[in-house]
């Protein structure tokens, strides 16, 4: 067992003496700040509390008390998982590895003085800052579509009540009812998200609305696991959904929140619910704070440090860093890379090479996933991909089953490496 | 028992295919094998009317997809094997029979191995006469390379840098628990440092079937499997 907070406490009078020792240096010990408490963050703060044995005192900055992973979301549109399933607390990050958890907005960044400002007016001073702010939209990227109009076309692409939102417009589509899809372009969070959103709704339709009909509106000639989504599509829910891409004006689109209409290239469909998924950019924190190149924050694939700044790491769907996906798999990849570089710069511990993977599995189908993934280490110009593989289109039924109940048990493994 | 079997082999086999006899002549020597499969046989049966026992029984193990018999409770680590794709070729009779726990994790196969890979090959052209059917052995692979799983002493003597290994492993505990649940995705912790070496150099050299697997450790150097093997063996 390792040294642990915890036991520490628990050791309670017996203790005192030696205690006045970690006490003393405790007030030198170096401040890590990390903003933002998902896969990238969360995974940040638990292995430098955790590995760094009390000698980092350690801040999570995260408005929400209750984080809904945006991964398997989807399946709790599809039915296959409570909303409560998905929710997790920092508690166990707190009273289990000493982390200070704030719940609070990081507004702005000082970099000169090394300090994050606070919604609630406290500033937190720093000596290495770790950023994981998710992803923002590009304002306009989609014409006639602004925040202002989230409650009526949901994006559901930072999960909660935007997932609930869109669960519930689903259910309550009329019979033979459309719902559109207008999907992002290239880059965004979780390349297979959307199409494994579209396999939820068909299956959801499916069951209990089988007239009903999907449209997807994409600005992308291809998509990720394109084939064995188009494979599943066509054996599980025939005839329900067509795609439109960019050479049938998927990428030329409008929409009118009041009318519920949606322009494809001219052509106006009214639709029942319109699942808008604009164009994303890191989160603005990282802009006001002057970290980004284009729309998103560069960083170095050696340690995940900002090009633009050596105190400041930046963690997962915000960065520019080569071709990783951006996704919760390779925030927490990459949060166990930043933490070991900021442990050996503040405490002097062991420095290894950087190793990145990623998996994102889908599920199509009832028991049917699929998984595509990769293995990566940087490089001087960015993290590289080294080696790979997908799913197979033809799979028996037991090796899909076999995938998703994996995409199961790496559920809990991730949310466990994150929250403790 | 087995000169029943060959005849039927013969009578089977399709015209122009080669003679059972011919490839196991080129496996190893049948009559030696017959002998070795002794130690086998309190658990296994094989020939006509072969039924299933402690273990399965073995007739036409050749081109069969692992854990595929009915009627058979097979372990979960063999339902898994089967899940993945695991086919019991040629190479991978050869690694089962030389290590079961370093191809099939958690099978119930309580065997310590035929370390001489002479035995294995000896054993495979016993076993390759209650096959009737060669189409399913891939031309030339019955004399093909097998495939060693056999670790060469010095890479077994690597003392692992256990905290090179945390690091390493924190790669490995986004997917498999660090509790030892093993819902979904199997265990990976307290196992005996051979066990876990051997197990990961039978999926960089994609003898195990698990294409995730066989990218995260087809990357790994012997020390860095070593460093994860003396992590996880110490892993609470």
């Amino acid at each position: 067992m390792r040294w642990n907070r915890r036991a520490f406490i628990g050791t309670g009078a017996a203790a005192a003496a030696t205690l006045s020792a970690p006490m003393l240096r405790a007030q030198g010990r170096p401040r890590v700040v990390v903003v933002g408490g998902g896969a990238g963050g969360a995974t940040a703060a638990r292995y430098l509390a955790k590995d760094s044995d009390g000698a980092i005192d350690v801040t999570l900055v995260e408005p929400t008390r209750s984080y809904y992973t945006c991964f398997f979301s989807n399946l709790y549109i599809g039915g296959f998982r409570t909303l409560d399933s998905i929710a997790h607390s920092y508690a166990t990050l707190a009273s289990g590895y000493g982390i200070n958890v704030v719940h609070d907005w990081a507004t702005g960044i000082d970099r000169d003085a090394r300090t994050v400002r606070l919604a609630g007016g406290v500033s937190l001073p720093y000596d290495r800052l770790v950023l994981s702010p998710g992803i923002d939209f590009v304002e306009g990227a989609v014409p006639g579509w602004d925040l202002s109009a989230q409650d009526v076309m949901p994006h559901a692409y930072k999960a909660g009540t935007q997932t609930a939102l869109l669960k519930a417009q689903i259910e309550a589509m009329p019979e033979g009812g459309t719902y559109v899809m207008v999907a992002p372009p290239n880059p965004y969070r979780c390349p297979p998200g959307p199409y494994e959103r579209i396999s939820m709704v068909a299956h959801v339709l499916s069951q209990t609305n089988p007239s009903a009909k999907i449209l997807i509106a994409d600005p992308k000639p291809g998509f990720s696991k394109q084939a064995l989504f188009e494979e599943g599509w066509g054996r599980h829910y025939s005839g329900m959904i067509e795609r439109l891409g960019p050479d049938f004006g998927g990428g030329n689109v409008r929409v009118d929140p009041d009318s519920m209409e949606v322009d494809i290239d001219g052509e106006l469909v009214k639709a029942d619910v319109v699942n808008v998924i604009p164009a994303q950019k890191a989160g603005h924190i990282c802009d006001t704070a002057g970290l980004t190149e284009g729309n998103w924050a560069p960083v170095d694939g050696h340690s995940m440090v900002s090009r633009l700044d050596p105190d400041i790491h930046i963690l997962g769907d915000a960065t520019a860093q080569g071709d990783m996906p951006k996704s919760g798999f390779s925030a927490n990849s990459q949060a166990k890379v930043a933490a070991m570089a900021i442990r050996g710069a503040l405490t002097g511990s062991r420095v290894f090479p950087a190793k990145y993977s990623n998996t994102c599995w889908s599920l199509i189908a009832p028991e049917d996933g699929v998984k595509v993934g990769a293995a990566y280490e940087p490089t001087e110009e960015k993290i590289a991909s080294v080696s790979s593989f997908v799913s197979q289109t033809g799979e028996d039924a037991a090796l899909r089953k076999a995938t998703y109940e994996e995409s199961l048990g790496w559920y809990e493994g991730i949310t466990a490496d994150m929250f403790g | 028992m087995k000169r029943w079997c060959l005849a039927l082999c013969l009578a089977l086999a399709p015209p122009g295919a080669a003679p059972a006899e011919e490839e196991a002549e080129r496996l190893g020597d049948a009559a030696r094998g017959a002998e070795i499969f002794g130690q086998c046989s309190g658990c296994h049966e094989i020939g006509p009317g072969a039924r299933h026992r402690i273990g399965p029984h073995l007739n036409e193990i050749f081109g069969r997809r692992a854990g595929a018999l009915e009627a058979f409770p097979y372990s979960k680590g063999m339902n898994r094997a089967f899940a993945d794709g695991l086919v019991w070729d040629y190479a991978r009779l050869d690694a089962y029979l030389e290590n079961p726990r370093a191809l099939v994790s958690g099978t119930r196969m309580s065997f310590r191995g035929l370390k001489d890979a002479q035995d294995r090959h000896d054993v495979l052209a016993y076993l390759r006469d209650f096959t009737a059917s060669p189409r399913d052995i891939p031309e030339a692979a019955p004399t093909a390379l097998p495939r060693e799983v056999d670790l060469p002493p010095e890479v077994l003597a690597i003392i692992g840098d256990a905290d090179y290994g945390e690091y390493l492993a924190s790669e490995c505990l986004t997917c498999h628990r660090q509790d030892g649940s093993d819902a979904g995705i199997p265990s990976i912790t307290r196992w005996p440092v051979e066990d876990f070496v051997v197990a990961m150099h039978a999926y960089k050299r994609k003898l195990r079937p698990h294409p995730v697997m066989q990218m995260m450790a087809g990357r790994l150097s012997d020390e860095e499997i070593a460093a994860l093997a003396a992590y996880f063996e110490k892993l609470e």
